[in-house]
């Protein structure tokens, strides 16, 4: 049934649809009406789920991995510092192949104290071994934590996954969602059935020590899983396709790139706003396109290696930066791009940091931007966008 | 598309008034987003909320700055706010604002609603006398003024998105919504 409710009840009735049975978060702003609606479900009996309130995230999240290697499905959200504390054992997560599934609310990190949408919280968590998947509506919220269960779960991937939606542009804005019917979700998500779980009467060490000679094996294994991963959001994502009549581009969603000289990647909500952009420039003649870059972990390199070779420009939009560096994405997507023998220009554009509003007319002179430096044909540095004291206006 | 923005202060129901709008236009079979810009969550602080309204699906993420309907929920935010920062000529406002009091000071190219949502909602005892919660009120009102929205879907989404009080939220809204009046400046 379609209804209005905000980016956070999405992921609340996403995690409810998928019959999460473990709860375990503490509040934090503005992921707090997550898990308040789902205590509330819980409470109700409209959802069979143990809720675990926990004195801090890192709590939260250990609870979340010790339920799940017990054959649980396990859910929790969190934001920004809260993420942040979780680093250890999101790590930890991955590596004991637990499939937990995270809304993260993509929040600005401190100091100067910002509630606002950044993705730097998101991007400096890319290490940890977890599926990263950045959503642009609250519907693909919602359907991104049903999928995200059933590749975490699958027998060849056995990993976590991160829902990742914009702090207030996503988790406070109300639109219609559909909430699919329990009983197609329940087809197509069968319940978690591990092959290796903790169980009393059946003993086994989960994360023993392991000496020189095979600690490589683990990691490497972790790293085919993750590789695998990618055809798994492909093949989930058909199949979601098929029973929900909804998709949204696999890890990357190309949106108008066929004929595109130039095209802009950037990762959550502010595609939206590009669609409109690239609509409204593609109307006057201008022939720029969208690349949204859905999955940053796993990475799809291939995806933008076939891109690349359609291409003359890619414009970058970062919305987080590495101090010394460039944006994440920026580097990612070179470096994916640099076995080419002929590449398209690449420029980075850092914007939109700590909740700056990323406005069509910013889109647009990116985009400008991006088409003259495509044209001279010249190395590019970084640049930040629209920030008080330099000298370009971006407005 | 139509682009509304609410003001009014924290503990009168802004950003919950922005979301009783877009149910209501989803009654209607629009598209809606409806959002808060939050600042500091503390009562009697100014908040601001927005919604869109359109024939299509909203892809549109960036803030509204050239609304065509400015909601204030608290008139105490004349001195101070900027209330009619980037309206469109021809835009329409609609003010709580007690009766008997001049509306002159305002620039004209703009048409203007009053209404007097305080005493609407302390008559129907929303809120408590000293700080009543205008929201449910002001929204009949809105459903007066703007032809997209009927009185009937406004007042479904308020006894929808109520949590108490239900049927004195609803009554405050059908009050608010006759006592609605165009101020020609």
């Amino acid at each position: 049934m379609r209804k209005v409710m905000t980016g956070n009840y999405a992921s609340a009735y996403g995690a409810k649809v998928s019959r999460a049975e473990v709860i375990a978060a503490y509040p934090i702003t503005p992921q707090t009406s997550i898990v308040e609606k789902l205590a509330e479900f819980v409470s109700s009996g409209e959802m069979d789920a143990k809720f675990i309130p926990v004195e801090s995230e890192h709590s939260a999240m250990a609870a979340c991995i010790s339920a799940s290697i017990a054959g649980a499905r396990t859910y929790t959200a969190t934001s920004s510092h809260g993420l942040t504390l979780m680093h250890e054992v999101l790590i930890w997560a991955s590596s004991a192949r637990a499939p937990v599934v995270m809304t993260n609310v993509s929040r600005a990190m401190a100091p100067p104290w910002s509630v606002w949408v950044d993705h730097m919280d998101s991007v400096a968590q890319r290490d940890t071994g977890w599926m990263q998947f950045f959503c642009e509506s609250n519907q693909e919220v919602l359907d991104t934590v049903v999928m995200a269960y059933k590749i975490g779960e699958s027998r060849d991937v056995m990993l976590p996954a991160m829902i990742i939606e914009d702090a207030f542009i996503l988790s406070h804005t109300s639109e219609p969602v559909d909430v699919p019917d329990q009983e197609l979700v329940d087809s197509f998500l069968p319940g978690y059935d591990p092959e290796i779980k903790l169980e009393v009467g059946r003993p086994m060490g989960f994360g023993s020590l392991v000496r020189p000679d095979q600690y490589m094996e683990f990691r490497y294994k972790a790293m085919k899983a993750m590789d695998s991963a990618h055809e798994r959001i492909l093949s989930v994502e058909d199949e979601f396709k098929r029973a929900f009549g909804r998709s949204y581009g696999g890890l990357l969603d190309e949106y108008e790139c066929e004929d595109a000289d130039v095209v802009l990647v950037v990762a959550g909500s502010a595609a939206g706003t590009a669609r409109e952009v690239v609509d409204s420039m593609r109307s006057r003649g201008i022939r720029v396109g969208l690349a949204r870059l859905r999955a940053f972990r796993p990475f799809p390199r291939d995806e933008f290696r076939t891109l690349a070779k359609r291409v003359r420009g890619i414009a970058v939009l970062d919305r987080s930066y590495t101090y010394g560096a460039a944006g994440a994405f920026y580097t990612e997507i070179c470096g994916s791009l640099y076995p080419l023998v002929e590449r398209p220009t690449v420029k980075n554009y850092v914007a939109g940091l700590g909740g700056r509003d990323i406005t069509p007319g910013i889109l647009e002179n990116i985009f400008k931007d991006m088409i003259d430096t495509t044209e001279r044909g010249e190395a590019a540095e970084p640049e930040w966008v629209d920030v008080e004291g330099l000298e370009r206006r971006w407005r | 598309m139509i682009e509304v923005r609410f003001h009014g202060r924290g503990g009168q129901g802004v950003v919950i008034a922005s979301e009783v709008l877009a149910n209501a236009a989803f009654r209607e079979g629009f598209e809606v987003a409806s959002f808060p810009f939050f600042g500091v969550e503390r009562r009697g602080a100014p908040v601001t909320a927005y919604a869109r309204i359109d024939t299509r699906p909203i892809r549109l993420r960036s803030s509204i700055y050239e609304p065509d309907y400015v909601v204030v929920l608290d008139s105490s935010l004349m001195k101070g706010v900027d209330l009619l920062n980037g309206l469109k000529t021809g835009g329409h406002v609609l003010i709580n604002y007690p009766d008997g009091k001049d509306l002159n000071a305002l620039p004209s190219g703009y048409r203007y609603y009053t209404l007097d949502a305080t005493s609407i909602a302390a008559e129907n005892q929303i809120g408590s006398k000293v700080l009543p919660i205008v929201n449910t009120a002001i929204m009949g009102g809105f459903a007066r003024i703007c032809d997209l929205i009927s009185l009937e879907s406004m007042l479904e989404s308020i006894r929808d998105k109520a949590p108490v009080k239900k049927d004195a939220n609803v009554a405050a809204a059908r009050a608010a919504y006759e006592r609605t009046k165009e101020v020609v400046i």
